[in-house]
C-alpha cells in the first residue's frame, strides 16, 4: 500500500512536470502577436484617412509600409504609437487593447521616431538625458557613450551644442533617444529621408542589429533600396491595405 | 484734500483732450473714432456707477457687503481673463481659482501684517488693484501658452513619443508662460520712481500726503503685485496646460492654430 502511494505520488509529479514542459514547448513554438489591428478606421470630420485596416504584426518582425504620399501610412503609425486615437476599431498590444494600457507606459514600449526630428534644449546631453529623465533615472554617461559609438559618434558629442551637428548626426542622435532604453516596437517614419548614403547605411545597420536582438520594427519609407530589401512589405493605398 | 479741484465744469473742459484723439484718428484715417467715443462713454458711465456704489459701501461699512464686493471684482476679473484664454477649455474656471487664491492670499497677508485694515475704503481698491493685475498676467500667460504650444508642437509630440508625461513634455512651455505673465510686473518694478510714479503713490501725493509716506504704500503695492501675479500665473498655467491634452495624453490639435 505504502509502495502504491509512493508510486502514485511519483506519477502525479511526472504528470505535473510533463504539463509544465508541454506548456513551455507550446510557448516557444507560438510566435506571439505583438500588435493586432482590427477593423481600424480613422477620419477627420468627413474625410476618411484610413478604412477598415486589419493587420497582425508578430514579435521580432521587420515590417516595411509603402505607398503613395497621403495614403495614410503615417496616420496608421501614429495610431499604433498612441499619438492619436482611431475613430473606430481597435489596436491590441500583446492581446490587450491599448486604451486599457497607461499611455505613458505604452509609449515607452512602442517608440515612434519622426521624419524630421527636433533636438531639445541646448546640448546633445539634453537630448540623450531625456529618456533617463522620463524614467526618473540618473544620466549614465558610460551607457550613452556605448550607444553613440554604435552610430559612429563618440563621447565628445555629449557636450556639443545641438546647432553644431549635421543633419545625419541629428537623425542618429534622435534615434538614440528612442533606443537608449530599448522599446519592444520601434516605429520609424521616413527617418532616412534626406540622409546621404553613409548616414543611411549607419541607420540601416543600427536598426538591423536591434532587429536581430528581437526588436520589432515598423518602418515607413519611400526609399527604393529599403523597399527592395524589405523582408515584409505592406502597401497602403487610399487608406486601405492594398497587399501584404 | 484742498488740492483736488476737479469739478464737472473742469471735466467738460478736459474733454478737449478726447477731441484731440478723435481729430488725430480722423486725419490719419485710423477708423478708431467709433471705438474712442464708445470707450469714453463706457468709462464715464462705469466710473460714475462705481463711484456711487463705493460711496454707498464705504458709508455702510459692513463686512459682508465688503466681501460681496470683493467677490464681484474677482468674478469680473476671472471672466475677462477667461475670455483672453481664446479657446482654451475651462479658462474661466482656471482664472477664477487663480484670481481668487492670488487675491485672497495677498489681501490676508496685508491685513494680518497690519499693512491695511479690513475696512471697505482700503479692501475694495486694493482688491481691484490685485485682481486686475492678476487678470492681465493670466491673459499674457494664456496667450503665450497657446502660441508656444503651436510653435513647439513637434517637440511636444516627440517628447510624448519618447514616453514623457504631459508635464515633462510641456515643461519648457509651462515655465515660459508663467514667466511671461510675471514679466510686466518685474519690468515695472525695475523702473519704479525712475520712469513711472504709479497710481497708488500719485493718488496719495495728489491727496496731499507726504511723498515719503506715499512711497511706503507704493512699496507695499509692489510687494503685493509681485506675490499676486506669481500666484495667479502659476495656478492658471498649471491648470491650463492640461487642457492641451486629451485623456489619452495626446496633443489636442484643435487648440493649436
Amino acid at each position: 500500500m505504502a509502495l502504491f502511494l509512493l508510486d502514485s505520488n511519483l506519477l502525479l509529479g511526472m504528470i505535473i512536470e510533463y504539463n509544465e514542459v508541454h506548456q513551455h514547448i507550446k510557448e516557444w513554438c507560438i510566435v506571439e502577436k505583438i500588435i493586432e489591428i482590427k477593423n481600424l478606421s480613422y477620419q477627420v470630420k468627413d474625410t476618411k484617412i484610413l478604412h477598415n485596416i486589419n493587420l497582425n504584426i508578430e514579435e521580432g518582425e521587420d515590417v516595411t509600409f509603402v505607398g503613395p504620399s497621403g495614403s495614410g501610412k503615417s496616420t496608421l503609425m501614429r495610431i499604433i504609437a498612441s499619438m492619436i486615437s482611431a475613430s473606430s476599431g481597435e489596436v491590441l498590444f500583446k492581446g490587450q487593447k491599448i486604451e486599457n494600457i497607461d499611455p505613458i507606459e505604452y509609449r515607452q514600449k512602442i517608440s515612434y521616431a519622426f521624419q524630421q526630428p527636433t533636438l531639445f534644449g541646448k546640448t546633445i546631453k539634453d537630448n540623450l538625458a531625456f529618456p533617463f529623465e522620463v524614467r526618473k533615472q540618473e544620466f549614465d554617461r558610460q551607457k550613452v557613450t556605448g550607444y553613440l559609438e554604435m552610430v559612429n559618434l563618440n563621447e565628445t558629442y555629449i557636450d556639443k551644442s545641438v546647432n553644431d551637428v549635421s543633419g545625419g548626426e541629428k537623425q542618429r542622435i534622435a534615434l538614440l533617444r528612442n533606443l537608449i532604453f530599448p522599446p519592444e516596437v520601434l516605429i520609424t517614419d521616413e527617418v532616412t529621408t534626406g540622409l546621404d548614403t553613409e548616414n543611411k547605411a549607419i541607420v540601416h545597420r543600427m536598426l538591423k542589429d536591434f532587429n536581430e536582438q528581437g526588436l520589432t520594427i515598423l518602418k515607413v519609407t519611400h526609399d527604393e533600396t529599403e523597399i527592395n530589401d524589405a523582408a515584409i512589405k505592406i502597401t497602403i493605398r487610399d487608406g486601405e491595405i492594398a497587399n501584404v | 484734500m484742498s488740492n483736488l479741484t476737479v469739478s464737472n465744469s473742469t471735466l467738460m473742459l478736459g474733454f478737449v483732450l478726447v477731441i484731440v484723439a478723435l481729430v488725430i484718428g480722423y486725419i490719419e484715417k485710423l477708423h478708431i473714432d467709433k471705438d474712442i467715443i464708445i470707450g469714453v462713454i463706457r468709462a464715464v458711465i462705469q466710473l460714475s456707477v462705481v463711484g456711487y456704489v463705493l460711496k454707498f459701501i464705504i458709508k455702510a461699512n459692513d463686512n459682508w457687503l465688503t466681501l460681496a464686493f470683493f467677490l464681484i471684482i474677482v468674478m469680473n476679473a476671472s471672466w475677462n481673463a477667461g475670455k483672453r484664454g481664446n479657446g482654451i477649455p475651462k479658462a474661466f474656471q482656471s482664472s477664477l481659482l487663480a484670481i481668487f487664491v492670488g487675491t485672497t492670499v495677498t489681501l490676508t497677508t496685508l491685513v494680518l501684517t497690519g499693512s491695511i485694515k479690513f475696512v471697505p475704503e482700503q479692501i475694495v481698491p486694493v482688491t481691484g488693484m490685485i485682481a486686475s493685475n492678476i487678470m492681465v498676467a493670466i491673459g499674457l500667460s494664456y496667450r503665450n501658452m497657446k502660441q508656444t504650444f503651436t510653435d513647439r508642437h513637434q517637440q511636444v509630440l516627440e517628447k510624448l513619443a519618447l514616453g514623457a508625461d504631459i508635464k515633462l513634455a510641456s515643461l519648457d512651455i509651462l515655465r515660459d508662460s508663467i514667466k511671461s505673465g510675471m514679466q510686466p510686473t518685474i519690468d515695472s518694478i525695475k523702473t519704479l520712481g525712475l520712469v513711472s510714479l504709479p497710481g497708488m503713490m500719485s493718488g496719495l501725493i495728489f491727496a496731499g500726503v507726504d511723498p515719503v509716506k506715499a512711497i511706503k504704500y507704493q512699496i507695499m503695492v509692489t510687494f503685493m503685485l509681485l506675490a499676486s501675479t506669481s500666484i495667479g500665473s502659476i495656478i492658471s498655467c498649471y491648470l491650463a496646460y492640461k487642457q492641451f491634452f486629451n485623456e489619452r495624453k495626446q496633443l489636442n490639435n484643435d487648440l493649436i492654430s
